[in-house]
């Protein structure tokens, strides 16, 4: 098993058999360099960990409990968790501050613990294999001993093709549960319980607040600044992406303020302007003296890349966003660091997305369905977007315009995307078609609303329902802890410290969105940190091209032409082959280049990765990454 | 081929990826049917422009146009008939 997880952990390994449970670890030294080996004991060694992540307050945890008499025998965060199990019990979870995954064996009470941090930034899976329970940070290491049958979860591609990822528990492996963020299962015998330690929450209707903008962006302020404080902590040289927006130009400058060593950044730069940031992070660089690195990424690299991708996402994925991503955490490693800061999660927590505004639009338009200036606010939105979905104004108002009276639906501000990625449902076989009957992906999620949900004001609604999917399920997954990991790389991501989550949620929606500004009073607490062109900067989403990627002068790479050939897509029973005949000759055309045929490009390819790479057994799938490595290799 | 089939035919193959006729209806809006998205409308606009050699000016961009397979059809007439 792990094995199977060296690239998480190239420094060195880790078992231990004790009683009914076996624990191993494959270890990325990052804070105590020479003792912090795990798996790690108490003073009795009664309670046993292995974790991956980090515990950026292990520090003040620490001398908490040598207060209250533990004595410790190293200095690494890992040793922590078991004095603070001991001291704490099961609430140990409320007092660490990081991004992890625990597993905790109390030998006494024979009971295993597994814990995932509030936000999900680390994975953790789950099966049962007839009496056995398989746990680890990656599927492949549960497919490398499980007995179960290897099958493709329909329910799971069905959402993936919604939500553009899984969501709760769910994964694309049938039998293989997620974890799911701010839980920990409790397995004590054949007893199994999922307890929900936290939950992303916000106020009924939070229109008022006790504080002003000006007293809630002070606040914004100490807790970013203490949020990077922490997650500076680290035993090797920490880095930073800067992606030329707002969010990882704020943490860059919040690093430079608290030390004098030239920090050390990274980005990725692309040739098309429509996806290309540089000249924003070099304004950055300048402004903040960083030594900067950009890798640029062409299309060839992209393709070249994909299988490659799939292989650490081990889930479909419907943009080729997270490879760029991938190539450059890979440059990260050969530049020596093993720790990058990213703004991951501003856009969340403050309301930054395109999405938040176009709700909020339409919301306002909602009142007054027979206006016509109201929808004319839609053309202020996407100016970013080479083929925008606001270019013509008429089909903009008939296309933001349906569904219009339906605000107290929990999915108001998403339903439009989710009909835009369903479209890929037309490209699935008959066979699967009729395995989804009765599927509907919104259920899943309608089940994991909180009780006040509707009480909410509607940017909150969008937000929980945003973080539930994108968030968890693809951004902090497959474009965040997969691609880092992927070099040994570990991210980290200061706006997702739990405590500015849990004050941003308290704010009211005007101070996140103020008119069609975004992310109002994150600008202002640091404003006075940023130049001019960066801190008013509208938003650019990050994006990478996708179809164009995969094929120059009408033709795709020999293993795509292979890969969706009617005979492997015929084998492999997922896709209604005539139709990806047909989405491919328009590829090669260069005429598929809306929102819904990149999707399903993309879709299609990584589903028939994951096929090939994971649920086909054995010597076929070896065969196969073989194969996809030399291609790769010639490649570079 | 008449104006209406070339027409089906396009959206057929080219936003419902097939050939069955029995997908598309004539009078079905393109847009509510979730057969386009709002990016699709700059697809047949290039198509109608360059196989039925029409120009069409911003103002004409509008669902009345171009919503459904009859729509497309009797807009491509009248702008036949009045070159």
């Amino acid at each position: 098993m792990i094995e199977s997880l060296a690239h998480r952990g190239p420094d060195g390994f880790g078992y231990l058999q004790e009683g009914p449970v076996g624990l191993a670890h494959a270890r990325l030294s990052i804070i105590d360099l020479s003792s912090g080996d795990q798996p790690i004991a108490n003073e009795d060694q009664s309670v046993w960990t292995v974790f991956n992540g980090e515990i950026f307050n292990f520090i003040e945890i620490r001398a908490a409990l040598e207060r209250a008499g533990h004595v410790f025998r190293t200095q690494s965060d890992t040793e922590t968790i078991v004095h603070a199990y001991e001291e704490y019990g099961d609430d140990f979870v409320h007092h660490l501050n990081g991004q992890f995954v625990i597993a905790l064996w109390d030998s006494r009470r024979r009971r295993l613990l597994l814990a995932r941090d509030r936000l999900g930034i680390r994975p953790l899976f789950v099966q049962r294999d007839g009496r056995r329970i398989l746990f680890a940070s990656e599927i492949k290491a549960i497919l490398a001993v499980s007995s179960q049958p290897r099958r493709l979860d329909v329910d799971g591609l069905a959402q993936v093709f919604t939500f553009w990822s899984t969501v709760g528990e769910r994964t694309v492996f049938a039998g293989i549960r997620s974890v799911p963020p701010g839980c920990m299962l409790k397995l004590e015998g054949e007893r199994e319980e999922l307890v929900h330690y936290w939950h992303w929450s916000h106020p009924a209707a939070a229109d008022s607040s006790r504080l002003s903008f000006d007293e809630a962006a002070e606040q914004v302020r100490e807790l970013m600044s203490d949020a990077v404080r922490l997650q500076l902590r680290a035993d090797v040289p920490v880095g930073a992406y800067l992606s030329g927006g707002l969010d990882s130009s704020i943490i860059a400058a919040l690093v430079r303020t608290r030390s004098d060593v030239p920090l050390r950044t990274f980005s990725v730069v692309f040739d098309d302007a429509e996806f290309d940031e540089s000249s924003h992070q070099q304004i950055m660089v300048r402004h903040l003296g960083t030594q900067h690195t950009s890798v640029r990424c062409t299309h060839g690299d992209i393709a070249a890349s994909f299988p490659r991708l799939i292989a650490h996402t081990e889930t479909p994925i419907v943009r080729t966003g997270p490879v760029p991503l991938m190539i450059l955490s890979e440059h990260v490693r050969r530049c020596g660091f093993k720790v990058v800061l990213s703004g991951e999660g501003a856009d969340e927590v403050f309301g930054g997305y395109d999405l938040f505004k176009e709700a909020q639009i339409r919301r306002f338009w909602a009142r007054r369905p027979e206006s016509r200036s109201r929808p004319q606010l839609l053309r202020r939105l996407y100016p970013y977007l080479r083929h925008s979905p606001v270019g013509s104004a008429a089909y903009a108002e008939s296309f933001f315009g349906q569904g219009l009276r339906d605000v107290d639906s929990p999915f108001y501000g998403h339903s439009q995307r989710w009909v835009t990625t369903r479209r890929l449902h037309a490209f699935l076989s008959r066979d699967v078609q009729a395995q989804m009957a009765g599927c509907v992906p919104e259920a899943a999620l309608s089940e994991m609303l909180p009780p006040d949900f509707a009480r909410w004001s509607g940017l909150s609604r969008d937000q929980f329902v945003e973080a539930q999917t994108l968030l968890f399920g693809y951004l902090l997954s497959s474009q965040g802890d997969r691609v880092a990991m992927a070099n040994s790389v570990e991210g980290r991501v200061p706006f997702l410290d739990h405590r500015v989550v849990e004050f941003a949620n308290q704010l009211p929606a005007r101070y996140k969105l103020r008119g069609l500004k975004e992310k109002a009073v994150l600008r202002r607490a640091f404003a006075h940190l940023l130049p001019p062109e960066v801190g008013g900067r509208v938003k650019q989403p990050y994006r990478s091209p996708d179809i164009q990627s995969f094929f120059k002068d009408g033709r795709a790479p020999a293993w795509v032409e292979e890969l969706l050939s009617p005979q492997r897509l015929g084998s492999a029973g997922y896709f209604d082959g005539s139709a990806v005949q047909r989405l491919l000759a328009k590829c090669r055309a260069g005429r598929a280049i809306g929102f819904a045929d990149n999707m399903a490009f993309v879709g299609i390819l990584s589903t028939m990765l994951v096929e090939e790479l994971f649920l086909k057994r054995g010597e076929a799938a070896a065969a196969y990454n073989a194969g996809l490595a030399s291609a790769a290799a010639a490649h570079n | 081929m008449s104006i209406k089939q070339q027409v089906r035919h396009f959206i057929l193959t080219n936003y419902l990826f097939t050939e069955d006729p029995s997908k598309l209806a004539d009078a079905q809006s393109l847009m509510q049917s979730g057969a386009m998205d709002s990016t699709g409308i700059l697809e047949l606009i290039m198509f109608l422009e360059e196989k039925f050699a029409i120009k069409i000016a911003d103002d004409e961009m509008v669902p009345d146009n171009l919503d459904a397979v009859d729509n497309v059809v009797a807009f491509v007439e009248r702008k036949q008939a009045a070159r």
